[in-house]
């Protein structure tokens, strides 16, 4: 910085005390990330984030290219996939791209979830953090649901079908509600292209609202940490915590690794195992929509399957639908659920440990039994399983007030 | 403590996921096609065979002639002489002329495009479709693996005629396996040959890039390594101060 500069460089340095004096760039750059102090014992669960975020630029560019190809008319939607596929320079690459992203989004997203669960970022005062996540997730789920129906195969068209039906449970106005969601009195060419609109518009803008939104509110208390312990509370003679490493470049360079060793996953699969043996892209999709031929078996992609099974799980449609939706509106009460003196997995006793272990197994069978046949041994499996879902956020209430803790520590451990 | 969890956590997963059964398979044993899509010579005999026996019928209506052309190094005269038969031009797609109201009439249901047939019936399946075909005691065709199939058997004359030997289990008679009842013009080694070949084709007609996509991602791949290397002595570097 110091050096004898050239004329060049000395007109740069004008240019950018030009710009810096109207627009406050260094003022942000240091606000969030120079000056910003993290914890500095993030370990593995901590890169879900900036993942998450680099695949969604992953899915808002390689959407982009789609969209330059794509048809969104029940007549040529088929074809101008296979035509991206087939004819279109790297279109294969382009749609995978995109196919690949969508599944690691929710890989991601659960991952992220699940480190709240286990050290408590949800927590006061975090919650706001919280309830934007969450609302992403919702946003991200009508973003997927609908951005897989736009390749209009047989699983895009009978997927919608089920899904949608779904809020035929809902009493007398759930009929026409369905038709004001198809603009039809079934699945059709008016369905695919408002599906089309809102998830290349709509959702994408108000998803990107919601992580603006979602940093804003991580950024105004700080990141939490692995032992759940506020590193404000210890702070230096600057007022800068003793345990916090600026964000830039300690997490930028950590964060970058992270990406790396992502992307070495994300290639592998797009490159090698697109399909993911049906789970990513499902055989039944390779079948043009035909309303006149439902599927042996009609089954959402797999991030959708834990939710479809507690669905099934209830005999009646109406208490499913409602089962189904407890089941994720739940989540947002999670910060108070909790009512745990401590925050961390690590210093909460053998019980809370127990109880997510158990939880993280109730989800993941759940998920797989929803995209089972459903025979009546599975369905019972299913009940079981529900139950045990529902039972930890009930148990959480109750147990984590009294539950056994261990004594914080005053600083960060590891 | 973290690490345990964290290797918990993921032997979960693994362990879930290799407990649970295989979803919505179709029940009883495929074979293996064995198929490889870098054989170019398989694919070519395959194609040969498609335009031949399949192509009258079945069209694979997103496949152009100059991409065949060009992905199994044939020129285009070569293709348009021995794979192109109806009057299309080379950057055509294989459609068929039959029209899909008469070929609903003349055959109970229109044929499918085959475009992407294996990649929603898959290889094994595809092989052993083709290999299971067998006459009725009525005479018409019928199929082990696609039971009441509406296709006949294209491919019989190099096959030839099996019939099934049936068995009684528990008081009801299924079919137990097939016999050649009558020779082909292929001994049943060549006829399996022929059939993977078709599969092979198959396989490459579901995504021609296939090959392209996994010599590309081998060279992604080795970036991507070196780029964590890197990435990983820049973050050790930066954060060796850190305590």
């Amino acid at each position: 910085m110091a050096k004898p500069a050239s004329s060049i460089a000395k007109s740069a340095d004008a240019l950018w005390n030009w710009v810096d004096s109207r627009l406050p760039v260094s003022a942000f750059w240091k606000a969030t990330m120079t000056g910003y102090h993290a914890p500095k014992n993030f370990n593995f669960w901590y890169y879900m984030g900036s993942l998450a975020l680099l695949v969604l630029v992953i899915q808002i560019l390689s959407g982009i290219f789609l969209t330059m190809h794509y048809k969104p008319s029940a007549e040529l939607a088929f074809a101008s996939v296979e035509y991206i596929m087939r004819d279109v320079e790297w279109g294969w690459f382009i749609r995978y791209l995109h196919s690949t992203g969508a599944s690691f989004f929710f890989i991601l997203i659960y991952l992220h979830m699940f480190r709240s669960l286990l050290y408590g970022s949800h927590r006061a005062p975090r919650e706001l953090v919280w309830i934007f996540g969450m609302l992403i997730y919702l946003a991200l789920m009508a973003e997927a649901f609908m951005g897989y129906v736009l390749p209009w195969g047989q699983m895009s068209y009978w997927g919608a079908q089920v899904i949608i039906n779904l809020f035929g449970a809902i009493p007398s106005i759930g009929e026409p509600l369905t038709e004001w969601i198809r603009g039809d009195y079934f699945i059709s060419d008016a369905t695919l292209n408002r599906f089309f609109a809102l998830h290349v518009i709509a959702l994408p803008l108000a998803i990107l609202g919601l992580v603006l939104m979602h940093l804003v509110a991580l950024r105004e208390n700080g990141s939490n940490n692995p032992d759940g312990i506020e590193i404000k509370a210890n702070k230096d003679e600057n007022g800068i915590p003793k345990d916090g490493i600026p964000f830039h470049p300690y997490y930028t360079v950590k964060d970058i690794f992270g990406v790396s060793m992502f992307l070495l996953l994300f290639a592998f699969i797009l490159f090698f195992w697109p399909e993911a043996g049906g789970l990513f892209l499902e055989h039944d999709n390779f079948v043009p929509a035909d309303p006149l031929v439902t599927p042996l078996h009609i089954k959402p992609v797999w991030y959708f399957t834990p939710y479809y099974a507690i669905l099934k799980a209830v005999p009646d449609k109406l208490m499913g639908v409602i089962l189904m939706g407890t089941s994720v509106v739940i989540l947002f009460f999670l910060p108070w659920l909790d009512r745990s003196p401590v925050k961390s997995i690590r210093y909460k006793g053998l019980w809370y440990k127990i109880m997510l272990g158990v939880f993280a197994i109730a989800f993941i069978r759940l998920g797989m039994l929803g995209m089972s046949e459903g025979t009546p041994a599975q369905t019972v499996e299913m009940r079981v399983w529900t139950f045990v879902y529902f039972a930890f956020f009930i148990l959480l209430f109750f147990l984590s007030p009294r539950g056994k803790t261990k004594p914080l520590p005053e600083r960060l451990t590891h | 403590m973290d690490k345990k969890l964290f290797s918990f956590f993921f032997s979960l997963v693994a362990f879930l996921a290799v407990s649970f059964p295989v979803y919505g398979a179709g029940g009883e044993a495929l074979e293996h096609a064995n198929v490889n899509v870098r054989d170019t010579a398989a694919i070519q005999r395959g194609a040969q065979t498609f335009v031949n026996y399949c192509l009258s019928c079945h069209a694979a209506s997103y496949m152009r002639y100059n991409r065949l052309a060009e992905d199994l190094d044939l020129n285009e005269e070569l293709v348009m002489e021995n794979l192109v038969f109806a009057d299309v031009k080379i950057g055509d797609t294989m459609t068929v002329a039959m029209r899909a109201a008469d070929a609903a009439a003349w055959l109970g249901k229109a044929p499918p495009d085959l475009s992407l047939v294996s990649r929603s019936r898959g290889s094994d399946w595809l092989y052993t479709y083709l290999l299971t075909f067998y006459q009725d005691p009525s005479g018409g065709w019928n199929n082990l693996t696609f039971p009441n199939a509406s296709m006949p058997h294209v491919l019989w004359p190099l096959q030839g005629i099996q019939k099934p030997v049936y068995a009684t289990h528990d008081g009801h008679e299924s079919i137990d396996h097939l016999t050649l009842a009558k020779p082909g013009i292929e001994s049943p080694e060549e006829y399996e040959d022929t059939v993977r070949d078709l599969v092979t084709f198959l396989k490459y007609l579901g995504e021609p890039a296939e090959v392209k996509r996994k010599n590309t991602g081998v060279w992604v791949l080795l970036y991507l390594a070196l780029f964590a290397l890197v990435s990983y002595a820049l973050k050790a570097e930066y954060w060796r101060d850190v305590h």
